[in-house]
Parts: structure tokens; C-alpha cells; sequence
């Protein structure tokens, strides 16, 4: 294929991964990579190099819109991104060590768990909590978030488990080159009880700089081939735009399911695909 | 005499709100700038090799001069697009590092000694990714 069709195709393809990441909350990476690698014949590590480049320009560049909310909360970000940098290092580092086929089959799964979690997103949020563990003002996590004609204030509990996921959904993002926002949500909004839109607003802030820490290793280890992350990034970044702005007008529920039933799909192509090689 | 505790957090809450949306901009401006610089390279290396077929089925690691910042700047100076889209690349990474950065200033403001240790830490781990030889 001639790099100028190869360049069109890729790009076209990131820009569906953006837009059905975007709308379903998942993210890019976790369609990207199975269609980078079984739909182009790509290597995984090129693959998840590209991805991770995509990941950095989705979280930053939808930053803007959520700042605007004021949901988000710094410093939960900040205290939790000490785990996930630091599991980002570790998951890199064992990218650049571990066996392509393992590495197929761990995305595998972990897009089998991803369209576990999706199908249950459907659930009922959960109340605020008033009073949350001492520690919770302590180290400054309790915060506040707009409510019509007011604000709602919240305390966290839970913070050693919360940090312990965040350095698992670090080491993840490391590894696979995704954004694992699902899980730094799951973390946060379960683990932690921090409400939900604080922890997806908070998450998307986190996931860039989880990111950037392996996108270094990733790029020392040439992982990052910059023909193939040059249609990706800009086709994500484009799709993920896209899909946000358009987000309340789609019929999400519907798209979910056909995602869901897309991504366990792609999860167990990529676990046999590994096997097989 | 003592600060009124919850004036105190007010004030710190009112910061981190200005502060949040200072990022975000910055955010922006910087993924818009990797963005241009992306494009530019990847139009003048799709330019520069028309007939070329691409095959990324086997990893050879990409060559020493993408992978370094030196080289990388020599590339650019050169003209060569591949260089381009890592600089753009490096531009995009250098974002969230940048937000860290000035999250740290913030603190420094603020005087919140917790969160300038924390923000170090996390600005430390990222520097050594991006810096340390391997």
C-alpha cells in the first residue's frame, strides 16, 4: 500500500476511534490499537507508541471544555498522579521487555474488562459523602463542586486503596499505551466515593500526564514512529473533538452496547491472534 | 491571633480555580501548537515519499536520530519532516509536563507546602522519563 493511501486509511480509522471513544467515555486507545494491529498488520509496539501519542492529545485538548465546569479537582489529580506516573514508569518499562504476544493477550483482556465496565456504567451514581476519612482533609482531597443555586461539598475515604488502583491504572496505561481513564474513574468514583463527574473531569486531566510519563521511555525505546503517529494523533485528537461536542445529541445508550459488543470482539481477536503467533 | 480556617480554604479554593483554567488554556495553546508542527512534518514526509510503501509489521526500533533530543534538533535544523513530526511529538508530551510545572509555581504561591512536595514528586518521575539515558 502507498504511504500517501496507507496515511488516508489510518487516519480515517483514528478519527472513528476518536469520535466512538469520545462518545462512549472510553477513549481512543482502546480501538486503536486492535485496529492498528489486526486491521493494518502494524506491530503492537509501534502501535501503542502511536496510541499513546493520541492519549496525551485527547486529555490536553478537551482540558479547556472541563476546566470550564469546575468539577474538576487539582488535587486529588496531583496526589494521585504520584501513583499512576509511577506505575506509567513501570508499565513502560516492562512494554519494552515483555513478549509482543503477551502483550496482545494482556490488551485482550483488558478490552474484555473495559466492555465489562462499560455495560455496567449504567448504574446509579452514588450519594456524596460529608464526612469522609480523617485523612481526607488532611491531605487536602475534600472539595466542592457547583450545584444549581449552590455548592456541594465532598470528603474521600478509602485513600490507600484509591492510590494502589491509581498506580495499577498507571502501570496499564504504560504498558498498553491507553488512557485507562475507566479505570483512574473506577478508582476514584467507587474506590474513593469522589463524585462522579469529579472523578471523569479529574481523570481526563490525569490521564495526559500519566501518559507523558511513559511517552518518554516510548520514544527512547523507539516505540514512536512519527509516519504512523502523525495520522493517528491528529485523527483521534480530530474524532475525540468531535465526539465531545456532539456527545449529548447521540443516542449513547445504543452506542454503548454496539461498542461494548465491538470492543469484546476486538479483545478476544487480539487474544487469539497472540496465541496463535 | 489565628486565620479563619474556612476563609482560609476559601481563598485556596478560589486560586485553584483560576488556576485550573489558566492550565487548561495552556493545555490547549500547547496540543494546538503539536498539532500544527505534526502537520507540517507529516505533510512534507508524506511530499517527500510518494512511492513509498510503508511496513510496520516487524519492529526494528526507529533509527538514533528520532530518539534523541540532540539529534532530533539537528533534524529539524535540517529539514527533515520525520524530525518535524517528533518535535511535535515532543511538543505534545511537554503539555502536561508543563501543567505540573505551573501547578507547582501555584502551590509555591499558595504557600501549600504538601502540594509543592507533591507536584515535585510527580514533576521528578516525569523528568527522569523524559530525561534519563537508557
Amino acid at each position: 500500500m502507498p504511504l500517501v493511501l496507507f496515511t488516508a486509511l489510518v487516519f480515517l480509522g483514528s478519527l472513528s476511534a476518536g469520535l466512538l471513544g469520545a462518545l462512549t467515555g472510553l477513549g481512543g486507545g482502546v480501538v486503536l490499537v486492535p485496529l492498528l494491529t489486526l486491521v493494518f498488520h502494524v506491530d503492537i509496539r509501534y502501535a501503542i507508541g502511536a496510541s499513546l501519542v493520541s492519549v496525551i492529545a485527547t486529555s490536553s485538548g478537551a482540558a479547556a471544555a472541563y476546566v470550564r465546569d469546575g468539577y474538576s479537582n487539582i488535587r486529588i489529580g496531583m496526589f494521585l498522579e504520584i501513583a499512576t506516573t509511577i506505575g506509567a514508569l513501570c508499565g513502560a518499562f516492562l512494554a519494552t521487555r515483555m513478549q509482543t504476544q503477551l502483550l496482545a493477550i494482556v490488551f485482550g483482556l483488558v478490552l474484555i474488562y473495559s466492555a465489562f465496565l462499560s455495560w455496567r456504567q449504567s448504574r446509579h451514581p452514588l450519594p456524596e459523602l460529608t464526612t469522609g476519612s480523617p485523612w481526607s482533609k488532611k491531605l487536602e482531597l475534600s472539595g466542592e463542586f457547583p450545584v444549581p443555586g449552590g455548592k456541594q461539598s465532598y470528603e474521600v475515604v478509602r485513600i490507600p486503596w484509591g492510590f494502589a488502583t491509581m498506580f495499577g491504572a498507571g502501570t496499564l496505561s504504560g504498558l498498553l499505551g491507553i488512557g485507562s481513564g475507566a479505570v483512574k474513574v473506577l478508582a476514584m468514583d467507587r474506590i474513593m466515593r469522589v463524585p462522579f463527574k469529579v472523578s471523569t473531569t479529574t481523570s481526563n486531566f490525569m490521564i495526559g500526564v500519566t501518559a507523558a510519563a511513559s511517552a518518554g521511555i516510548y520514544l527512547h525505546r523507539g516505540f514512536i514512529d512519527p509516519a504512523l503517529s502523525f495520522p493517528v494523533m491528529l485523527g483521534v485528537l480530530g474524532g475525540s473533538q468531535v465526539g465531545a461536542r456532539y456527545l449529548v445529541k447521540a443516542n449513547v445508550k445504543l452506542l454503548r452496547i454496539v461498542f461494548t459488543v465491538v470492543i469484546l470482539a476486538l479483545g478476544l481477536e487480539m487474544i487469539v491472534n497472540g496465541a496463535m503467533q | 491571633m489565628t486565620s479563619d480556617p474556612i476563609t482560609n480554604t476559601r481563598a485556596k479554593r478560589f486560586g485553584d480555580r483560576q488556576m485550573e483554567t489558566m492550565m487548561g488554556h495552556l493545555l490547549q495553546v500547547g496540543v494546538l501548537l503539536a498539532s500544527a508542527v505534526v502537520l507540517i512534518g507529516g505533510a512534507l514526509y508524506v511530499h517527500a515519499n510518494p512511492g513509498h510503501t510503508p511496513d510496520y509489521r516487524t519492529f526494528q526500533s526507529e533509527p538514533q536520530n528520532l530518539r534523541h533530543f540532540r539529534a532530533v534538533a539537528h533534524g529539524v535544523a535540517a529539514g527533515d519532516p520525520a524530525s518535524i513530526i517528533v518535535l511535535g511529538v515532543l511538543l505534545l508530551i511537554a503539555t502536561p509536563v508543563a501543567r505540573v510545572a505551573f501547578a507547582l509555581v501555584a502551590f509555591s504561591i499558595e504557600r501549600d507546602k504538601l502540594y509543592i512536595a507533591v507536584s515535585l514528586i510527580v514533576l521528578v518521575v516525569l523528568m527522569f522519563s523524559l530525561l534519563h539515558p537508557v
